[in-house]
């Protein structure tokens, strides 16, 4: 392997693992569950595809031959994530799981967890 | 009921298999021929009807897009989460579709949840309202206007609904 493939591999692997540790402390720190949703819905998401990117780039370089398997994780992952957020999402809200105080738009989540229209008018 | 109902899935099916086995064997293409053609017979009592890609060239552009954005998203979703939290401004936001299949809303959906700063969280009942999650809300109509012309549009056109 040459120098540059090596720089390449370690690059990607060190982007990877720097994304996985922002989304980490992003779920250690941020305040509610709601946003911290938002920590491994993206950042974990690019993490693993760094990892994978430089594996893919190993193998391909060191057995000769393309590696898709690393591609298609990827594939899955991107598709997977979101609908795992939003069910995670869902479940906070049935379960009363409160926001911190100053979200905004607060007003909205008995309608959401309703699951009607945002025009629909307050129910006494 | 035909022997290849998906033709398109079966092929799909084949060729994820061989690409996941790495391997062209026989013994391989026989299994991944089983599959091809046994899972969509399985499956196919389940479907119904979706729109077609209308627009396959700008559905591409949209990938890619999109993959640009995710990558914004998470420089910006960084910088957020290791600067302090009692800057953020977490809110909830009503935002209404214009687009009516279902694809269309779980596409767009998915979408908002890998990128910039939000998360999809609910669907209103009659399909007309998606409620998002922003983990920093500068401007409510700002956010509503970017997701509609930078992502609802595209998808609209590329179903052509």
């Amino acid at each position: 392997m040459s120098f540059y493939t090596e720089l390449l591999i370690t690059v990607l692997l060190v982007i990877g693992g720097v994304f996985l540790l922002v989304g980490s402390i992003g779920l250690a720190r941020l305040p509610d569950i709601f946003t911290r949703l938002h920590g491994p819905t993206k950042a974990t998401t690019l993490g693993i595809t760094g990892i994978l990117l430089s594996s893919l780039i190993y193998q391909t370089i060191t057995q000769s031959r393309f590696s898709v398997s690393e591609l298609l994780i990827t594939l899955f992952l991107l598709i997977t994530a979101p609908v795992a957020a939003n069910m995670i999402a869902k479940t906070a809200l049935h379960r009363d799981n409160p926001a911190i105080p100053r979200t905004t738009g607060q007003s909205l989540m008995s309608k959401i967890r309703t699951r009607q229209p945002a025009d629909a008018q307050e129910e006494d | 009921m035909s022997f290849l109902p998906m033709p398109f899935h079966s092929l799909l099916l084949f060729v994820v298999w061989l690409l996941l086995n790495s391997s062209i064997s026989p013994g391989h293409i026989l299994l991944a021929a089983f599959f091809a053609i046994s899972i969509p017979l399985l499956v196919n009592s389940m479907r119904n009807e979706q729109p077609k890609i209308k627009k396959p060239w700008l559905a591409i552009r949209y990938f890619f897009m999109v993959l640009k954005d995710i990558l914004v998203a998470n420089i910006q979703v960084a910088v957020l989460v290791l600067g302090p939290i009692k800057n953020l401004n977490p809110g909830f936001v009503a935002i209404p579709l214009d687009i009516t299949s279902d694809v269309g809303i779980t596409l767009l959906a998915s979408t908002v949840s890998l990128t910039p700063g939000t998360v999809s969280v609910e669907i209103s009942e009659d399909k007309q309202w998606l409620y998002v999650h922003a983990l920093h809300l500068d401007n409510e109509q700002d956010l509503i206007d970017e997701i509609k012309q930078r992502y609802e549009r595209p998808i609209k056109e590329i179903l052509g609904c």
